[in-house]
């Protein structure tokens, strides 16, 4: 159906183009019209499934979010934009605020603690010692676990008088034991140290491959003009890595403003509906589904999408231009 | 198997309402409907979505009441889908619902939920097939109808109460289970003393804490003030901020273990109900269906056998009803476009010798009359009888108020044993809750 009105919409093009006033070579219009046709025919599909999984998703979601609805039945009770500013709208929950600065430690506390601790470990294993792939696997095993598995896993080894506990009194430092997943001012923080043990190998993997495609030539051109480990590390292997840590900074951004899984399974509905660990994605899919506030989820999913959104544009526009510049001159050549 | 609390209305009240004259017997071919002509006469198939999604007695049970309807009416094939309740609850059957191809039977729980999935003309009104069924149980019933007419049948019904270990109550030197406020205290002081966390609190998952400042708003609030919050989201009596002061002192006398806040109800050896299966907590506060999750709970999965249980206690000087409880059941409805065999089948649920072999099962306490004696279990027979002799049941009030204003007020009530909200708190949160 679309593809024929696609094709019917090409033809009226085609055919409206004799009429401009230059004569047209025919084989110039002939390998026009083949363009089309392969660029209709490669992306038709992928835009086709984007147009129904992603785009109209959006627009929907745009839609119920000015409803009050309970999802039974189709939403009838139109609210504006009270979802959003109104009284209960979510710029004026507080536990949706204390989501949505969640959200932002998050962000930080990955690029902080994630990114230096990966970089760190990236040079010490690319050199070359005994043990090092065992070393690497090592890193990179918690990133293949699924994150529910990486949840329940935490929350055990976390319970109370459970390993950590254990191991915190056998070393003399009872006193720091605390409620690691109930009490309200530490809970972040333990999703932020089991955030960073699961995604440091990721950041790591990454950085491996940066530095594999940096040319030995220069390394060894620096040694032999007498530049020590610390200065070539410093001014030839972390300039080059540049691109590479600059697109981790990008995932891990967007990754930690759509974090939901690990904190869902390892932070209890309690802990979550205090502000405490709540993230805007458990917030939206506590007050989506459990709450039954379709509309006002739906709000939230908004939300968490123009921010998202934005955050890509911005980091985009700033951050990657020259790298994906630089890439695409390098494939126009 | 989890049968978790989520049921239905004011049963105390309408008791008397549903005792209509029971004319047809309850196993003939149906008298109201038109299409009793057709009944079992074409083949139909009935997608039946329940929430016995684990392993054990209840679900073997489902299995085998699907298949001895199937061979009683061949032309009957039934078809099970089970579901994790909140899963079911929560997003499946709303998904299915708006989807316009519903499971003909499905779980219901009654209360504020149903009157919305009426509102939305979801259900089948079974009122004229089912009149002897709803005789027989009773008040409960009720819990399953809306304006008068009856849109499901409940299979299991039980008020809640302390599940507690006899013998850390022996050796704590506690003679006779609590029966005032007063003796509670006094008991979780005994506990302390010999080094046992006196109760355990699935606080994690919300809900068991709410059902704490439920129990104290029953016996806090007259019956006229429960039902004008239940039918007309009327919370100005302050009886209820009278029950957030009683939670609020009683959790000053710190008989909960610590961290309450990270414990869940249900799941693993650490959860509440797993402390007290396993010996490390002398009680908890929760509903009927709590020796079936404590089952999974232990080593030999079964249910252990120093399990007593007592209801809430009075609370002196309390203005409400001080024999009144909490509780509710799980039912069955049928959805509107189903087929008359549907109103059979949940019939048949119902019917004595299938709710005697439910009761049988552990999971739960049977509605029809004469099914109780298929109770095995001695907790559940306690419970069976105290769910007899109250003064009246006064529905979970999560799932009397809908899941809007339920999880509003749970989510005011958590905050009070964080020691982050007030009793005034949970207040306001009920009157903003229907907001959104």
């Amino acid at each position: 159906m679309t593809a024929t009105d696609r094709s019917a919409g090409l033809a009226g093009r085609a055919s409206a183009r004799p009429a401009s006033p230059r004569p047209v070579h025919s084989g110039r219009a002939a390998r026009t019209r083949r363009k089309w046709y392969e660029i209709i025919a490669l992306t038709g599909p992928a835009a086709i499934v984007f147009t129904l999984f992603v785009l109209t998703p959006i627009v929907f979601a745009i839609y119920y979010s000015l409803y009050k609805w309970s999802g039974y039945g189709w939403p009838t009770e139109f609210r504006g934009l009270d979802n959003y500013i109104g009284p209960y709208g979510a710029f004026r929950d507080p536990i949706f605020l204390d989501g949505l600065r969640n959200n932002g430690i998050v962000i930080v506390g990955s690029l902080v603690i994630q990114g230096p601790l990966a970089i760190a470990i990236a040079l010490l294993l690319n050199r070359r010692f005994r043990g090092r792939a065992v070393f690497r696997l090592l890193v990179f095993i918690p990133y293949v676990l699924a994150e529910v598995t990486v949840g329940i896993m935490w929350q055990l080894i976390l319970q109370p008088s459970g390993t950590v506990d254990a191991l915190l009194t056998d070393a003399g430092l009872g006193h720091l034991i605390t409620g690691w997943l109930a009490n309200l001012n530490v809970v972040l923080w333990t999703m932020l140290f089991i955030l960073t043990w699961k995604y440091t190998g990721f950041a790591l993997i990454l950085f491996l491959a940066g530095l594999a495609n940096i040319p030995d030539e220069l390394t060894e051109a620096a040694a032999i003009d007498g530049a020590s480990w610390w200065q070539i590390q410093r001014h030839i292997t972390l300039p080059l890595l540049g691109p590479t840590i600059r697109i981790w900074m990008f995932l891990s951004m967007i990754g930690s403003l759509q974090l939901f899984d690990v904190v869902w399974v390892a932070s209890t509905p309690a802990v979550r509906s205090l502000g405490a660990s709540n993230t805007m994605a458990t917030y939206m899919v506590d007050h989506g589904f459990n709450q039954r506030e379709w509309g006002y989820g739906n709000a939230v999913a908004v939300i968490l999408f123009v921010i998202s959104f934005l955050a890509a544009l911005l980091f985009q526009r700033f951050v990657l231009r020259r790298d994906i510049e630089g890439a695409q001159t390098r494939r126009a050549r | 198997m989890k049968m978790r609390r989520r049921y239905g209305a004011f049963v105390a009240l309408v008791a008397t309402a549903t005792l209509v004259a029971s004319g047809c017997s309850s196993s003939s071919n149906d008298s109201g409907s038109e299409s009793a002509g057709d009944l079992f006469k074409n083949p139909v198939t009935l997608n039946w979505w329940h929430n016995a999604n684990q392993a054990g007695p209840l679900r073997t049970h489902w299995e085998k009441v699907a298949n001895d309807f199937h061979n009683l009416h061949p032309t009957v094939t039934i078809k099970i889908t089970a579901v994790e309740t909140n899963d079911l609850q929560r997003n499946r059957l709303p998904a299915a619902l708006l989807s316009g191809n519903p499971p003909d039977v499905f779980q219901a729980w009654g209360g504020g939920e149903m009157v919305d999935q009426v509102k939305s003309d979801y259900l089948k009104d079974i009122t004229a097939q089912t009149k002897s069924e709803v005789a027989s149980i009773g008040a409960a019933a009720s819990i399953w109808s809306v304006d008068g007419k009856q849109y499901g049948l409940p299979f299991g019904f039980g008020i809640e109460g302390f599940w507690y270990n006899k013998d850390l109550f022996t050796k704590a030197g506690i003679t006779a289970p609590p029966t005032s406020l007063d003796e509670l205290n006094a008991a979780v002081t005994k506990l302390k003393a010999i080094n046992v966390t006196p109760i355990a609190l699935g606080a994690g998952d919300k809900w068991p804490a709410g059902h704490w400042w439920y129990n104290f708003a029953v016996r806090e609030c007259s019956a006229d003030a429960l039902k004008n919050a239940s039918t007309k989201q009327n919370f100005d009596d302050p009886c209820f901020v009278k029950a957030g002061e009683d939670v609020k002192t009683f959790i000053g006398t710190t008989p909960f273990q610590p961290n309450f806040l990270a414990t869940s109800g249900q799941t693993g050896a650490g959860s509440s109900a797993g402390l007290v299966a396993n010996g490390k907590a002398a009680m908890e506060l929760m509903g009927a269906w709590n020796g079936g999750v404590m089952q999974t709970l232990t080593p030999n999965q079964k249910e252990p056998t120093f399990l007593g249980w007592f209801p809430f206690p009075k609370v002196p000087g309390a203005g409400g009803s001080q024999d009144t409880q909490m509780g509710g059941g799980d039912g069955f409805s049928c959805s509107k476009k189903a087929p008359p065999e549907c109103v059979e089948f949940l019939k048949y649920i119902v019917s004595p010798d299938v709710e005697k072999a439910f009761a049988a099962t552990g999971s739960g306490i049977p509605t029809v009359k004469g099914a109780e004696a298929g109770l095995s279990d001695p907790v559940l027979q306690t419970i069976a009888k105290a769910t007899q002799d109250a003064g009246g049941v006064q529905l979970w009030l999560d799932t009397s108020f809908g899941a809007n204003a339920g999880t509003a007020m749970n989510d005011a009530i958590i905050a009070i044993f964080a020691n982050k909200g007030t009793p005034e708190g949970v207040v306001t949160a009920l009157k903003k809750a229907t907001a959104r």
